[in-house]
């Protein structure tokens, strides 16, 4: 029992346990001694555990109390320092927090649907496009051939118009199949889903900021009938908050009826499928699986499936290449932040160690054990450490919405990452982890110094060992610095370069509104021509209006669209070869929007389904098919027809300035036949006004046009075609902004790093540097042999963090566009601008070197 | 742990199982077992103190200078290598002090015509 007792004891801090271990043990003993009986033994051992447990917590707290209120004294008395640590610490564990909270939120929390890791997307995959969506058919023949998934559902994106309450307002809407809710296993909060049984197509499922937003949350909403593109619908029920499905901006879902004829187009691809895994069927056999359901179907359809695969990807791998490694590369940078601001806490902490070497020599004498001034070193670290901790989540968390625009909009999750218990928990780790990277080392150097020689005059051993230490910590220190330096260089690089490309558009002065136009109340063509001419006969009349124009998607914004087309007499070749992105416009859209017509002539209001069949193309189109010859004149099939050149003009970056676009092909939106590619009609207004005036201010005038011609018409994102293309590169410009500020922080820190060691240094070696003197050192002699030390230093790190730098460059290669990981400009500009602040930070040091004065420095030893 | 010694009544009121080690040395020095067995006998066995909590409040109060370990071991004791504690003038100032307060609050109490009754069964 006596054993027993004895190991409990180990609870105890070790040095009350040396103190009072044998006393505790004799005392136990003496009391267990009096108790008898079967049950004694099992009596004491409880006796046991009552006795040490809460006693030895409360020996530690009260330890720890001490250790705090010696902690808080020894800081006040050196506030400077208590700051500088806390600033640091905060900069390492604000930095990670606040990117851990983003990657977390982009690629690990569990999306909120019913067991998220069965779910997977599924694409049709050419060799041309690797993520196309599905058409109906080819969805229903994966679904009925494939034995690998318990239930398969579709959307397709239609943004329908709301009126009736207030001002009509665009909803973003997903049509989905009834399945849909099953399939992602997601219940609504109010009322019920669409049932498979009956699909009653004005039916309506609201999501709850929709409901939140135009239904007040009324909890009697189910049942009530909403005008919906000029239809009543009835609103069957409300979804969770955290249910955003296919993506963050879905507002509601109707459902969709897929109709016989829905299913005759193999080549009409709209739906974005997703399935559900059988339990226990890995992706892997899904994949084997669809391989064999589509060679069966390129089989079936030669003509429509050649070469056509399923892609299956899990839901969560969905975030783009880019947007994943766009996040990779901040945690990256935030790693090396976590590593500086360590390294530069331990250099001070060393530091310290040194300057109170003789007061903790003073308690060892006086018997504390080495134990317990490391701990409670430890305890000042640590604590240091936690209110750093604080104001660092308190930073991360008030710098997240800056964060929201790394946010990839491609994910079925709110457009803003949130700091909860996860990043917390994760937080707290960070703190621990920098309090004892940098509180426990110099603890145990500080506390080993025997007393002897730190007492005595001695202690050089110890102190040349610390400044070594000091000294590879300002390589890291400036090693990190570089890395950050050279990875926001080449994404400087990188975006000065993207914003100095040719948009092949003039995006100034050009005011872009919607006006939804739904397909059940202006399928027919006629209609629809009518209302453009109306609308544009007005908005052209208006003061200060060039020109104005309809077209189907503006560019940037609408990047697909791609459609195969092929020239009479040409040797047959794959989709991709052919590909065009297919747009109808009205006459003057390439003036307004500043795409120069190379030759020929716009599309006008003349060209009919009456009038030949037209078509203007990009110069792209004109290499690839009539190199060197005039293409005016020369047709090509698209869409089922035969089109005529009449016009040429410019390519245009459709698909954004990181990506090659296919040529564009132009048609007039009369030549459509009623009901045909109604995902193509032009919906997308373009106003080009008078220098000067800003393009916003004639949205009142174009609204009341508008509501003039269809009361129900609401003019849906209006935006200014300009912001449209800063949009491009702001998660770059947003990424840019904190990879630049850590880079900036990390010289700062670097910086101060290197004028704290040599400032040390200095004052270490006054005895020497007053004999220098004293012997008649001239001093710029004093300054080159302390400057000497900094530059050899920063040399190091440098030489050390390009290399590192330049294997950073190349894990990120792809986030890099036109700028090659080596970049020399890049490389050398971020080795200078660290070796002048390094030159700084030695510099005044140097100086403080030179006023040594000879007598008081030999006086001091 | 500091403590104002020049004023005993910064350390009031006592905690009860300090001033009854207070009281079991106030006569003799003793061991920490001895002192245990005092105070049982003492309250009657009210007070029961575990060995853990007993050295928790001897560690404190050397710490804060009520008592000290006897350096020099006793001619007649009956264990070698037992440690004994022994009360500091600063203790015995302080027991006294507790007592003045004690007592002065059993006299207002008194004085208010509150009678201690009959002890509980």
């Amino acid at each position: 029992m006596s054993r027993f007792y004895r190991t409990l004891l180990h609870l105890y801090p070790s040095g009350y346990r040396a103190e009072y271990g044998d006393e505790l043990c004799r005392v136990f003993a003496e009391r267990a001694a009096l108790r008898s009986g079967p049950l004694a033994g099992i009596a004491n051992a409880f006796a046991a555990i009552a006795d040490v447990l809460p006693n030895a917590l409360a020996v530690h707290a009260e330890i720890l109390r001490q250790d705090v209120r010696f902690a808080v004294r020894a800081l006040r008395r050196t506030p400077g320092f208590a700051i500088t640590v806390v600033l640091v610490a905060a900069l390492g564990v604000g930095a990670n927090t606040a990117v851990f909270s983003l990657a977390d939120f982009v690629l690990v929390r569990p999306l909120p649907f019913s067991r998220p890791a069965e779910l997977v997307k599924l694409w049709q995959y050419t060799p041309a496009y690797s993520r196309n969506e599905c058409s109906p058919a080819n969805m229903r023949d994966w679904g009925t051939l494939s034995s690998s998934f318990s239930g398969m559902a579709a959307t397709t994106i239609r943004p329908g118009n709301l009126v009736g309450m207030g001002e009509p307002r665009e909803v973003q809407m997903a049509r989905a199949t009834p399945e849909l809710f099953g399939v992602l296993g997601v219940q609504p909060v109010l009322g019920r889903t669409f049932s498979a049984a009956a699909v009653d197509e004005l039916s309506i499922v609201l999501s709850d900021a929709l409901w939140r937003s135009q239904f007040g949350a009324d909890p009697a909403v189910i049942g009530r009938v909403v005008r919906l593109n000029g239809e009543p619908h009835t609103v069957l029920g409300v979804m969770p908050p955290s249910f955003r499905y296919p993506h963050a901006a879905i507002e509601a879902w109707a459902p969709l009826a897929l109709k016989p004829e829905n299913f005759e187009d193999r080549d009409d691809t709209y739906l974005e499928v997703v399935a559900r895994l059988r339990p226990g069927v890995s992706i892997a056999r899904a994949r084997a699986d669809m391989g064999r359901v589509s060679a069966q179907l390129e089989r079936q359809y030669p003509q429509t499936n050649k070469d056509l695969r399923a892609s299956v990807v899990a839901i969560r791998e969905e975030v783009g290449r880019g947007s994943k490694l766009l996040v990779l590369a901040l945690c990256g940078a935030a790693l090396c932040i976590l590593v500086l601001a360590c390294a530069n806490l331990a250099s001070l902490f060393l530091a310290r160690g040194l300057y109170r070497g003789q007061e903790l020599a003073v308690r060892a004498a006086l018997g504390a054990g080495r134990d317990r001034l490391v701990r409670q070193l430890v305890t000042e670290s640590l604590g240091l450490a936690i209110v750093g901790g604080v104001v660092g989540v308190g930073a991360a968390a008030a710098g997240l919405p800056l964060l929201s625009r790394l946010v990839p909009d491609g994910l079925p999750l709110a457009g803003r990452a949130t700091l909860d218990l996860r990043v917390l928990g994760f937080a707290t780790l960070l703190v621990l982890v920098t309090g004892l990277a940098f509180g426990l080392g110099p603890a145990l150097a500080a506390s080993s110094a025997s007393p002897r020689d730190a007492l005595g005059s001695g202690g050089r051993s110890t102190r040349a060992r610390t400044h070594r230490i000091r000294a590879a910590l300002i390589v890291v220190e400036v090693a990190a610095s570089v890395v950050l330096l050279v990875a926001s260089g080449l994404l400087i690089r990188t975006l000065l370069r993207l914003q100095s490309l040719d948009p092949g558009f003039a995006s100034a002065q050009v005011l872009a509104v919607r006006t939804p136009l739904p397909v059940n109340l202006y399928g027919v063509t006629r209609r629809r021509v009518q209302f453009y001419d109306r609308v544009l006969e007005q908005v052209r009349a208006l003061p200060g209006v060039m020109s104005a124009a309809y077209v189907t998607g503006l560019p940037m914004s609408m990047r697909g669209g791609i459609w195969s087309a092929t020239v009479a007499g040409e040797p047959p070749a794959d989709f991709g070869e052919n590909a065009v992105g297919m747009r109808f416009a009205t006459s003057q859209y390439f003036s307004t929007l500043g795409i120069p017509l190379r030759s020929g002539r716009d599309l006008a209001g003349t060209d009919t389904r009456q009038a030949p069949f037209v078509a203007v193309v990009s110069e792209s189109f004109v290499h690839r098919h009539w190199p060197n010859q005039d293409p005016l004149g020369r047709t090509f099939r698209l869409a089922d027809t035969n089109w005529t050149v009449v016009g040429v003009v410019g390519d245009v970056r459709v698909r954004g300035l990181e990506q090659t676009s296919e040529p564009q092909v132009y048609l007039p939106p009369a030549q459509v036949a009623d009901s045909s590619v109604i995902g193509y009609t032009p919906k997308e207004l373009v106003v080009r006004t008078a220098d000067g005036l800003d393009p916003l201010s004639l949205v009142p005038a174009i609204r009341r046009i508008v509501h003039a011609v269809d009361p129900e018409q609401p003019l849906a994102k209006v935006r200014r075609m300009d912001f449209i293309v800063e949009n491009e590169t702001a998660p770059r410009a947003t990424q840019l902004r904190l990879l630049g500020a850590l880079a900036l922080l990390a010289l700062l820190i670097a910086g101060l790093g290197i004028h704290g060691l040599l400032t040390f240094t200095v004052s270490m070696r006054e005895r020497e540097l007053g004999i220098r003197r004293a012997l008649g050192a001239e001093a710029g002699g004093i300054v080159r042999l302390v400057m000497r030390e900094g530059v050899i230093l920063a040399a190091a790190g440098i030489a050390a963090g390009v290399v590192f730098g330049y294997v950073a460059a190349r894990g990120m290669g792809a986030l890099l566009v036109g700028v090659r990981p080596e970049d020399p400009l890049t490389l050398g500009a971020a080795a200078l601008l660290c070796f002048a602040t390094a030159a700084i930070g030695s510099l005044l040091p140097a100086l403080r070197a030179t006023r040594v004065d000879p007598m008081t420095a030999l006086r001091s030893e | 742990m500091t403590t104002d010694r020049e004023h005993p009544e910064t350390l009031l009121p006592l905690p009860p199982a300090t001033f009854h080690i207070l009281l079991a040395l106030a006569d003799e020095e003793r061991h920490g077992y001895a002192i245990l067995q005092d105070v049982e006998a003492r309250t009657g066995g009210e007070l029961r103190m575990s060995a853990g909590t007993l050295y928790r409040s001897i560690a404190r109060m050397v710490e804060q200078g009520l008592i000290s370990e006897v350096a020099r071991r006793r001619a007649i004791a009956d264990d070698e290598r037992r440690r004994y504690y022994r009360l500091t003038p600063f203790g015995t100032a302080v027991a006294r002090a507790e007592m003045r307060r004690l007592s002065t609050l059993v006299r207002l109490a008194r004085a208010r015509g509150l009678k201690p009754g009959p002890e509980p069964a």
